[in-house]
């Protein structure tokens, strides 16, 4: 098992090395070096300014081969190294367009970010199973197929009609929520009601449709055959034994979410005017600020590569036959 | 899974056809696709028609779509500000500049049709070719595969896909690069799975035991049964695509500001809402609009899956 372990964790390693030639090609070479100088300052830059700026942020290096330098440092004195040592040392740097440390704005935003998307989570979990427990309890009745359908309506819904439609007349017009901002510590309560109430109704149907089949599989099993002749109740067989032995993709589902906490709702902390990780995103977008971008997106696709790992691991101690292989 | 003799043989996707038409909602759904896509197709139909201004005859080119509205509607006064639904022939009322909700909201088919065919063109290659290559020939070549669809998935991905848009400039053809870009690796996956099983299916092995080319038995024995994973992949997608075009198109790197897109037209409808009295019937136009097409996308899409499942195929006629 301790060789299963460590052959996952280090592939790993190559993932995370592929997203970082990745954001390098993205973010490093798409633009040349005097166009990113040029939207950092302005349109009215001059010459000089533009040299400067280039100098400073070592924008004046080759990409990826250095022809000019002497011997290893060919390879090594490239901005490509210096983009590597940046993401893999986790040394973001200063934003291109405020120039404030990249980590500071990180941790600022975490904790808006966390204060909206813990909520939605634990909410959107325990609502998903008990009312997908409650379809699979009704199954193969007009009841489950109603609430088929009504599912597979509330997932056509766009997000931004939710939202809009939400803060409208939710916020707006029943004046029940404050339509727009934010307030740190303990008064941040009410601003986040609305969010997080839009984003559990949105993430439902798709939960709750994913739920129903994986209790459904488990519900024709051989076990619960066997729990039925000994006369236990649908209600003990289902949220006993069906909800136990479900656990594993429900677990996985859970899990995998988990990372994304972190980076905040794009489109809920723009619209509601929370300053988290995903207002940033959205802001570094709109300014063109591709080191606080290029951060953000390798933070993600970090805490996607050691979520996935933590979950297989955490497998081969829930499911023993998984080790096998 | 022998047929009965009396009992008429069908192919997959004739026995696929004959249950998704007993399924009546999967018809009613493919009914209102069929209607989205003839009206939208009016948008790419150009027509030269001529108006009469006070004496004058001018020629006027436009597509079909506009020809009927100006027909039905008349021409658009562009003094005109926001006039409610159901006044001066707009059923749906008009825009700040006195253009028609309802046009506007048709005319966001053919970008919907656009993008989505486009999308397609993109990731149904690319995941046909990749998904194939690696499932088939196995070895380093899978692995490399496995590595570049691994690595893109790690991405998270709307923040792929802001990233791309964020280098490329806005438009459709860009959207359809960066959602084609993100979309292939799940098709890629699944046809690479369904390939190691075909691999060893015993016709494959039987026409390479008589010496048929990887090329041959690709193409005519791995491809075709192949296909409903695609069509499955696509009508599934189609919603998807339309939806990440409304958002990526609020957040600034969709469509261009002067593409008429539902995503376009709810960004602009936000402000028009707490306007007093309130404009809302442009934001519950293309809200609805959208919502009616991926409804009918994601409905008939489940119907299709499961008329073309081999599984289920399997289960029936045992």
């Amino acid at each position: 098992m301790t060789a299963y372990i460590i052959r996952r964790a280090l592939y790993t390693i190559p993932l995370v090395l592929g997203v970082c030639l990745i954001t390098f090609v993205l973010f490093e070479c798409v633009y040349s070096p005097k166009d990113r100088a040029i939207r950092q300052l302005g349109k009215h830059a001059t010459e000089e300014q533009i040299q400067d700026t280039i100098r400073r942020e070592g924008w004046d290096k080759p990409a990826a081969v250095n022809w000019k330098a002497p011997g290893f440092a060919k390879l090594t004195d490239t901005r490509f190294r210096e983009h590597l040592v940046r993401l893999l040392l986790l040394r973001f740097g200063r934003s291109e367009k405020t120039h404030e440390e990249i980590w500071g704005k990180i941790l600022r935003g975490a904790v808006p970010s966390l204060k909206l998307t813990i909520p939605i989570f634990a909410m959107g979990l325990f609502v998903g199973i008990c009312l997908s427990l409650m379809v699979a309890y009704f199954r193969a009745t007009y009841l489950d197929l109603g609430a088929v359908v009504v599912c597979v309506a509330f997932m056509s819904v766009s997000i931004l009609v939710y939202i809009i439609g939400g803060q409208y007349l939710l916020a707006q017009n029943m004046m029940l929520f404050p339509v727009y901002g934010y307030a740190p510590g303990v008064h941040s309560a009410p601003f986040l009601l609305l969010p997080v109430l839009i984003a559990v109704l949105k993430g439902m149907g798709g939960d709750v449709r994913f739920y129903r089949t994986v209790f459904l599989e488990e519900v024709n099993r051989d076990y619960v055959r066997t729990a039925r002749a000994k006369g236990l109740g649908e209600r003990v067989i289902l949220f006993k034994h069906v909800l136990k032995n479900s656990m594993v993709p429900v677990l996985t589902r859970t899990v995998l979410a988990i990372p994304f906490l972190f980076m905040g709702s794009l489109l809920l902390e723009r619209f509601f005017g929370i300053p988290g990780l995903g207002n940033m995103t959205i802001e570094a977008v709109e300014s063109g600020d591709f080191k606080v971008l290029s951060a953000m997106v390798y933070l993600g696709a970090l805490l996607f590569a050691l979520g996935n790992l933590a979950t297989d691991i955490s497998y081969t101690f829930v499911d023993p036959r998984i080790r096998l292989r | 899974m022998s047929a009965e003799p009396d009992e008429k043989v069908r192919s997959l996707w004739g026995e696929a056809w004959h249950r998704l038409r007993q399924n009546r909602l999967a018809m009613v759904c493919l009914a209102v696709i069929a209607l989205y896509a003839a009206v939208g197709l009016t948008d790419f139909v150009p027509v030269r028609w001529t108006v009469e201004d006070g004496g004058t005859t001018r020629e006027k080119r436009g597509k079909l779509l506009d020809w009927a509205f100006a027909r039905a509607v008349g021409e658009t006064d562009k003094e005109q500000s926001y006039s409610k639904p159901g006044r001066e022939g707009h059923l749906l009322g008009t825009d700040i500049h006195g253009t028609d909700v309802l046009y506007k909201a048709l005319k966001g088919i053919s970008v919907a049709i656009l993008l989505g065919s486009l999308t397609a063109a993109i990731y149904i290659p690319l995941g046909l070719l990749f998904g194939i290559v690696a499932g088939y020939f196995g070895g380093f070549v899978d692995d490399m595969i496995v590595y570049v669809y691994s690595t893109l998935a790690c991405i998270p991905g709307i923040l792929l896909l802001i990233a791309l848009m964020a280098v490329m400039k806005k438009g459709i053809p860009q959207l359809s690069i960066a959602l084609g870009v993100t979309g292939w690796v799940g098709l890629c996956r699944l046809i690479r799975g369904e390939t190691l099983k075909l691999r060893e299916a015993d016709y494959v092995l039987a026409a390479r035991a008589v010496g048929a080319s990887h090329f041959r038995i690709i193409f005519l024995h791995i491809l075709p049964n192949l296909f409903h994973l695609v069509v499955i992949t696509f009508t599934l997608g189609f919603s998807g695509i339309i939806m990440s075009e409304a958002v990526l198109t609020y957040i600034g790197v969709g469509v261009e500001a002067d593409t008429v897109s539902w995503g376009m037209m709810i960004s602009n409808a936000k402000m028009e809402l707490s306007r007093d009295p309130s404009v809302w019937w442009q934001f519950t136009s293309s809200a609805a609009a959208l919502f009616i097409l991926v409804l009918a996308f994601n409905v008939f899409g489940d119907a299709l899956r499961d008329a073309l499942d081999p599984r289920l195929r399997a289960g029936r006629a045992a």
